[in-house]
């Protein structure tokens, strides 16, 4: 019996990589190693095209939940207000409630707007970003504001004192200061984006299929080594992501930009 | 901390994108499935909206309760296996030396990496028929047999006379299991943060004044963790509760959960008002299991104090 234990988490990970090159259809024994899966997955334009929707909702859904994370985790920090607990509480709730929940209200969302369907190509995955953007966004505030609770007050007021503006401020004290926080922030948008299955399934249209919605299709339907393949492939990337990111965050690399 | 007075300009600036995107994008969302709940189904895709209860006392007839109880029942044993399996996890990466730390940490965090649909369906390698533990299960049956062979008991076929796969896949063992494996991580890190905290000097000075070691455990080490293991218990319960696309995988004819009844409403049955009243249901079900860890860990920190 394989015992639940995190030590032996990877092992059926590193099986379906293994099989994704086996040379045999039922995937039971090794056959030799073999590519051929993988030259099928690309050749299957269906998968290519899910790949591809995944990661311009994945760019589209870092940009715009890092902004909006990063405005809420500031404004959390810097400003005292009525109803803050509560204000506190409402921008965590997409964190909290469960993902079906969410799943569902936004297909009854896009349907009870009408939301058009017939757009041309990026356009037809618009409600797919905004449903990614309103969940990941929360995520991105409560890092930055992690990364916001050691900053120094003093040097902001020591930064208007010498006569800074606001945006000088903002520009050349703290958002330098939150760097590392925002790229991990950014970091974590992209990869929820591009992992999200539960709220892309009920948002996904025919039309707008995403790599892991086409990957849950194709599983329910048999398990084939070209599900493996594009399992890989995507495992591949969000895993490179991650490890690019860190790189970007070593204090050794040189300023570049606040989104990373 | 300012007042928002002092700087409205910015204040507004700062909150109005958010705020007004949460609003139109979460809660409009939310409250219209929450008034579709209260509608009644009228053709393919029209409801009125009559403010019957109808859908909410339908969700708890006996074969929803039931359904509802059996996700409650199984997100918790996946959760105390969690709890169960992790915090010796969690403390040997907390107590481990600081190379080894970050390594072990990395292994834990990794699988936060991988899409969580794809473990799930990683899981079927290993527990199908043909899978992994089978094929184990069967060497070690034959090996068996070779031995009894050897001391001569080899035609009383005490082993049975072929090797059965044992059926560990489409069942609620393996839909509990398979929660394990989705969630584990998210109950080693709070757990792993709070025991790295504790004040090494308490665990020394409880095992200086005759404690053994179980009881330094139980009444020194495991209370300051409280916290953590609160923590870790609702990250893994809440998603635990709601899962759909684990017991789809993973389970039988009879491991639907109450992710699954309301997938089906929404994409299959087309009963949305149905469907959102149990969803609904859930997420009340979610906001008590929150509201009992404040409950509990308010206490705590009033006993401690």
């Amino acid at each position: 019996m394989d015992a639940p234990d995190g030590r032996r988490d990877l092992p059926p990970i590193i099986l379906l990589v293994v099989y994704s090159f086996n040379d045999s259809r039922r995937n039971i024994v090794w056959r030799g190693f073999t590519f051929k899966y993988y030259e099928k997955a690309w050749n299957t334009e269906s998968l290519i095209e899910a790949f591809v929707n995944s990661l311009a909702i994945a760019v589209v859904n870092t940009a715009v939940a890092t902004i909006l994370g990063v405005l809420v985790a500031i404004a959390l920090w810097r400003f005292r207000f009525p109803g803050k607990a509560a204000y506190e509480g409402f921008m965590m709730l997409p964190i909290v409630i469960p993902e079906i929940c969410m799943g569902v209200a936004m297909m009854a969302f896009f349907a009870r707007v009408g939301w058009p369907t017939g757009l041309p190509w990026p356009l037809t995955l618009s409600n797919i970003m905004i449903a990614h953007i309103a969940f990941s966004f929360p995520f991105v505030a409560v890092t930055v504001r992690g990364r916001l609770v050691g900053f120094n007050r003093e040097l902001e007021d020591a930064s208007k004192d010498l006569g800074a503006s606001e945006w000088q401020t903002m520009r050349y004290i703290v958002l330098p200061y939150l760097r590392p926080g925002i790229i991990a922030g950014a970091l974590i948008a992209f990869t929820l984006s591009l992992d999200d299955f539960v709220i892309t399934f009920f948002t996904a249209g025919p039309n707008s299929v995403t790599l892991p919605v086409k990957i849950f299709s194709m599983v329910r339907f048999s398990v084939t080594p070209e599900v493996n393949a594009a399992s890989t492939v995507l495992i591949v990337i969000t895993v490179i992501a991650t490890v690019l990111a860190m790189r970007f965050q070593s204090p050794s690399r040189r300023a570049g930009g606040e989104e990373g | 901390m300012e007042s928002w007075r002092k700087n409205p300009v910015v204040f507004w600036l700062l909150n109005l994108p958010p705020a007004f995107w949460l609003f139109v994008f979460f809660l409009v969302p939310l409250g219209i499935v929450w008034v579709i709940s209260f509608g009644e189904k009228r053709g393919v895709i029209d409801i009125e909206i009559t403010w019957t209860l109808a859908n909410y006392v339908r969700a708890v007839e006996p074969l929803y309760l039931e359904i509802f109880w059996k996700s409650i029942v199984m997100a918790g044993i996946a959760t105390l296996a969690c709890l169960i399996v992790g915090y010796p996890v969690a403390f040997a990466i907390a107590f481990a030396p600081e190379r080894l730390k970050a390594i072990l940490l990395i292994a834990v965090v990794l699988p936060f990496w991988i899409n969580a649909l794809i473990r799930t369906y990683a899981l079927i390698a290993v527990f199908r028929s043909r899978g992994s533990i089978n094929f184990g299960l069967e060497w070690l049956w034959e090996q068996a047999n070779a031995l009894l062979g050897l001391v001569g008991l080899g035609e009383l076929a005490l082993l049975g006379e072929k090797f059965v796969p044992v059926p560990l896949l489409y069942n609620n063992t393996a839909v509990t299991l398979g929660i394990v494996y989705a969630f584990f991580p998210f109950m080693v890190l709070p757990l792993y943060a709070n025991i790295e905290k504790i004040d090494r000097s308490y665990i020394e000075a409880s095992l200086d004044l005759g404690a053994g070691q179980w009881r330094t455990f139980f009444s020194v080490i495991f209370p300051l963790t409280w916290h953590g293991v609160l923590s870790g218990v609702i990250i893994v319960f809440v998603p635990a509760l709601g899962a759909f696309f684990i017991p789809d995988l993973l389970g039988g004819t009879d491991s639907q959960l109450i992710g699954n009844v309301i997938e089906r409403q929404f994409k299959s049955a087309n009963d949305w008002p149905f469907g959102g009243a149990l969803s609904f249901l859930l997420m009340y079900l979610t906001f008590g299991a929150l509201a009992l860890r404040a409950a509990v860990s308010g206490r705590k920190q009033g006993l401690e104090a």
